[in-house]
This record gives C-alpha cells, sequence and structure tokens, in this order.
C-alpha cells in the first residue's frame, strides 16, 4: 500500500516537473492522473488497489466515533442511576484472531471506548483479551457483535 | 450564519461540560477502581474532546485564526487516554486490588492463578 502512494506522489511530481509549474492545483491534477494509471495498471500490483484500503479505515473511525459517544450515553445513564448496587460487573476472557501488534493494540483501545467494556489484560500469547465489563446484563451478549464488528473492520484495514 | 455558528459552538462546550461533570459524579459514586476507570477513561476523553472542538470552531469561525495545535490536542487525547485507563485498570489489578463483591465473575484471576502455580512448579524443579 505504501509503495502505492509513495509512485502517485512520483507521478504527481513528475506531472509538476513536466508543466514546470511548482503549484498545488498541478500537484492534484498530476496526483488524479497518477490514480488513474495505477488503476489502469492495478493487476501488475499484489495488493489490492490503496483507495479501498482508506476506505475502510475511514470506516472504522466512524465507527469508532460512534461508539465513543454511544459508551459516553451509557456510562451517562450508569452513573445518573439512582440504586448503584444492582449493576454486575464482571471480568471474562475474550479470544481474538488478530496477529500483529498495532491490530491487537487498536482493538484494545476501541473495546476500551466501547460502551461498558474495558480491557484489563492481553494474555502473554496475544490470543486473549481479559476485559471488565461494567453490567453482565444488558452487555455480556451485545458484546460478542460489537466485537466482530470491530475484529472485522480491523482485518478489512490489514487486508492487502 | 454567526447565529448557527455561536449555537454549534455553545452545544459542544455545554457537551463538554456536562460530561465532564458526569466523570466527576462517577469517580465519586461507583464503587471500585476498575468501575471509576469506565468512568475516567470515557466520558473525560469525549468530554474534553468537545471542549477543545469548540474552542477550536470558535477561534475558527468568530476570530478567524485556524489553531491547528487545537486538532493535534484532540487527536493526541483520542490515542492516549484508552491507552491510560487500561494501564491504570490493569496496575491496579496486578498489584492486587479486589474488585467490589457485586463482581459476578473473574476469568482473569483465574489465569493469573494457572501462570502463578506454573512458575511456582518451574521454580521448584530447578
Amino acid at each position: 500500500m505504501a509503495f502505492q502512494i509513495l509512485l502517485n506522489f512520483f507521478i504527481a511530481v513528475v506531472w509538476m516537473f513536466m508543466n514546470s509549474s511548482l503549484t498545488p492545483s498541478t500537484f492534484v491534477i498530476g496526483y488524479i492522473i497518477g490514480l488513474l494509471m495505477i488503476i489502469m495498471t492495478r493487476r501488475y500490483f499484489r495488493d489490492r488497489l490503496y483507495i479501498w484500503r482508506i476506505w475502510s479505515a475511514i470506516k472504522l473511525t466512524l465507527i469508532f466515533l460512534k461508539e465513543l459517544i454511544l459508551s459516553n450515553i451509557s456510562v451517562l445513564m450508569l452513573v445518573i442511576k439512582p440504586d448503584l448496587s444492582t449493576v454486575q460487573p464482571m471480568i471474562f476472557a475474550m479470544p481474538t484472531d488478530l496477529e500483529h501488534d498495532w491490530e491487537i493494540t487498536l482493538l484494545s483501545s476501541l473495546i476500551t471506548l466501547t460502551p461498558g467494556t474495558i480491557v484489563l489484560h492481553v494474555s502473554d500469547d496475544q490470543r486473549t483479551l481479559y476485559i471488565h465489563a461494567i453490567d453482565v446484563n444488558d452487555v455480556d451478549e451485545a458484546i460478542d457483535s460489537i466485537k466482530n464488528t470491530f475484529e472485522k473492520a480491523i482485518m478489512e484495514v490489514r487486508r492487502g | 450564519m454567526d447565529l448557527i455558528a455561536d449555537s454549534i459552538i455553545i452545544a459542544l462546550v455545554v457537551v463538554g461540560i456536562i460530561f465532564t461533570i458526569i466523570t466527576v459524579v462517577g469517580i465519586i459514586r461507583l464503587p471500585d477502581v476498575y468501575m471509576r476507570a469506565h468512568a475516567a477513561s470515557k466520558s473525560a476523553t469525549l468530554g474534553v474532546m468537545s471542549l477543545l472542538l469548540g474552542v477550536f470552531f470558535h477561534f475558527w469561525w468568530n476570530e478567524g485564526h485556524f489553531s491547528i495545535s487545537l486538532v493535534l490536542g484532540i487527536a493526541f487525547l483520542f490515542i492516549t487516554s484508552p491507552i491510560g485507563g487500561h494501564l491504570m485498570s490493569r496496575a491496579a489489578y496486578m498489584s492486587g486490588v479486589k474488585p467490589t463483591e457485586l463482581t459476578v465473575g473473574d476469568d482473569l484471576k483465574i489465569a493469573i492463578d494457572k501462570q502463578r502455580a506454573e512458575l511456582a512448579k518451574n521454580t521448584h524443579e530447578e
């Protein structure tokens, strides 16, 4: 992916030199031309076209913002609840399929900002995350689906 | 136009203040350190973030000054505050702070006990 972006920049710079006008608008035109060239020659690259990867990263950011707002509303509801003795916190283990370090860091940051969950510990073999959930009743099942969306979105970003 | 800009700024600042207050109330009311970490790591992030965003929009639209360092501040806050919440609760757990009695299950304790038993066995054999 980085190679495709670098190539695109290089084509844009070459376009600027060919026009002998070093302005930002020439760069943008050259970048678009380079993008078209990369789209036309995409079967020579091993990875998929880099704009899809950027698009899935943007989707992940949007999910992140949505979950942040939802989690804040749920914390607000919990904090202003009159009787706190009915909540049932729990620490549970969740297996994960992610392999690279940055993916696991990203997943645990996302989990920490989702409604009602905080990552306490990552096991030494990086296969299990230990998560503190604030209320078992409504969270425990909903969590798994959230995890699936997050893990899937991160895998989508990684897919080369 | 000014009215719309001002209402967006005021809404952002009010939301920020509300969530900062929620953080404080949560830290006082919730029973143990892990549940307090929930309030501290989530509400404080959104609270400070929307305050900074309101300040950013105010200086951009009303004063004509585009402050890129405020945007950087928002980004840094986003990256660092969940890690901070995670590290503090992990340090608390590893140094033996018990969760509140309301806690219904504890998978991490089982895992740690198993690891410690293995470690003790290995050192014993040596």
